[in-house]
């Protein structure tokens, strides 16, 4: 189904998080995660090493309690099938602020290249549509990323969008692993070093 | 499996109670899977402009919303039945790895009385599963005890930072029967 160059995984996240001003990002585990460090590590990115099938819920979570900052969910095709009801959760809130982005390479690449759904034809731009997500898209060329990293700031969804992504392995670009002290950064970044002390 | 029984009535006067201790804790995000028990708690934070009532589709989504919640500086508590709790145990490890608070209210299913033997092995489960991940766990089966637990639960869910579960058992409840 591919017609000329795929999408690189690393240059859609670098491009999305380009100029991000007070975008606050939740990055799915595996791939995802080490896409949006190798963009540069960030105090306001919260990457994930578990949790697989929460990064929607996540980002709805926070995008409900910081209702004037756009949220921005980048995460892959298999921790997305894994959460699927979370689509129909977020998309019945109707929350405009919430974006989430999915690179979609159709294989586990954690775990040996195994084909997930969408390899076999699952269209989670499609379910999302269905779920009651405002805007949605399958993207497959580099022009449509402007356009989308444009949109995510606009804050007019419940965003949804799949992109095609190359299934070639990358190198790992890890984030810290210490989940407590990526949540107190997060939150000191966010809330102020009062964030600490409050309850 | 949501609890059909018409208890909405008898249990208006502790969901008052727990709806009171939501709000003096300053709870802003409640996320559930319906039981009947918590039917009346419901609808008061659904009627509450400063409450954000969110449907789940399965409990452990409510364990993930509560760390975003917590990352945006705000509280979140999750309202679902015993048998839920066999869904949200993967999820439960972010709460204890990120040290992120979350109160859950816990309505019993498979305990006194229970007329439904497939709800029974999760019932019996539940408390052994939330503390074998790091939950905090107490139980309320008198209902003199069931406001002081639930405002103790939310206490040391958001005062140390971690999971906490109050368990409502069928003994206060009122059993489900099926008029059998």
């Amino acid at each position: 189904m591919a017609t000329g160059k795929q999408l690189q995984r690393r240059e859609v996240v670098k491009d999305l998080l380009a100029e991000r001003g007070d975008l606050l990002v939740v990055a799915g585990l595996g791939a995802p995660a080490w896409d949006a460090t190798a963009a540069g590590d960030h105090p306001l990115t919260f990457p994930l090493w578990g949790g697989m099938g929460g990064a929607v819920m996540i980002g709805l979570g926070l995008a409900l309690a910081q209702p004037a900052r756009n949220v921005l969910v980048i995460t892959g095709d298999g921790e997305m099938l894994m959460g699927l009801g979370s689509l129909a959760t977020a998309g019945i809130t109707g929350v405009k602020s919430l974006s989430v982005v999915v690179l979609d390479n159709e294989v586990y690449g954690e775990t040996g290249q195994q084909k997930t759904h969408t390899g076999y034809g699952v269209d989670l731009a499609a379910t999302a549509r269905a779920c009651g997500f405002a805007s949605t898209s399958l993207i497959r060329a580099e022009s449509e990323l402007a356009p989308l990293r444009a949109a995510i700031h606009a804050g007019e969804g419940p965003l949804f969008a799949q992109i095609k992504v190359a299934s070639e392995q990358m190198p790992l670009v890890l984030p810290p692993r210490d989940g407590t002290f990526l949540k107190n950064r997060f939150r000191e970044a966010l809330l102020g070093a009062d964030s600490h002390s409050a309850s | 499996m949501p609890r059909m029984t018409d208890i909405d009535t008898e249990t208006s006067h502790w969901s008052e109670d727990l709806f009171q201790t939501l709000k003096q804790q300053g709870v802003t995000q409640v996320s559930m899977v319906p039981d009947a028990g918590h039917a009346r708690l419901i609808r008061l934070c659904e009627a509450d402009p400063d409450i954000k009532l969110v449907r789940l589709t399965t409990e452990e989504e409510g364990v993930a919303m509560a760390v975003g919640c917590w990352l945006g500086g705000a509280k979140s508590v999750l309202l679902m039945q015993s048998s839920g709790v066999g869904n949200c145990i993967n999820m439960l490890s972010m709460l204890t790895v990120c040290q992120v608070p979350l109160p859950m209210l816990i309505t019993m299913r498979g305990d006194w009385a229970e007329f439904n033997p497939w709800q029974v092995p999760m019932g019996r489960a539940t408390q052994a599963v939330m503390e074998e991940m790091g939950t905090l766990v107490s139980r309320a089966d008198h209902v003199e005890d069931l406001a002081p637990l639930a405002e103790g639960t939310l206490r040391i869910a958001f005062n140390t930072l971690r999971p906490a579960a109050l368990l409502i058992g069928q003994r206060l409840l009122g059993a489900k029967t099926f008029g059998k």
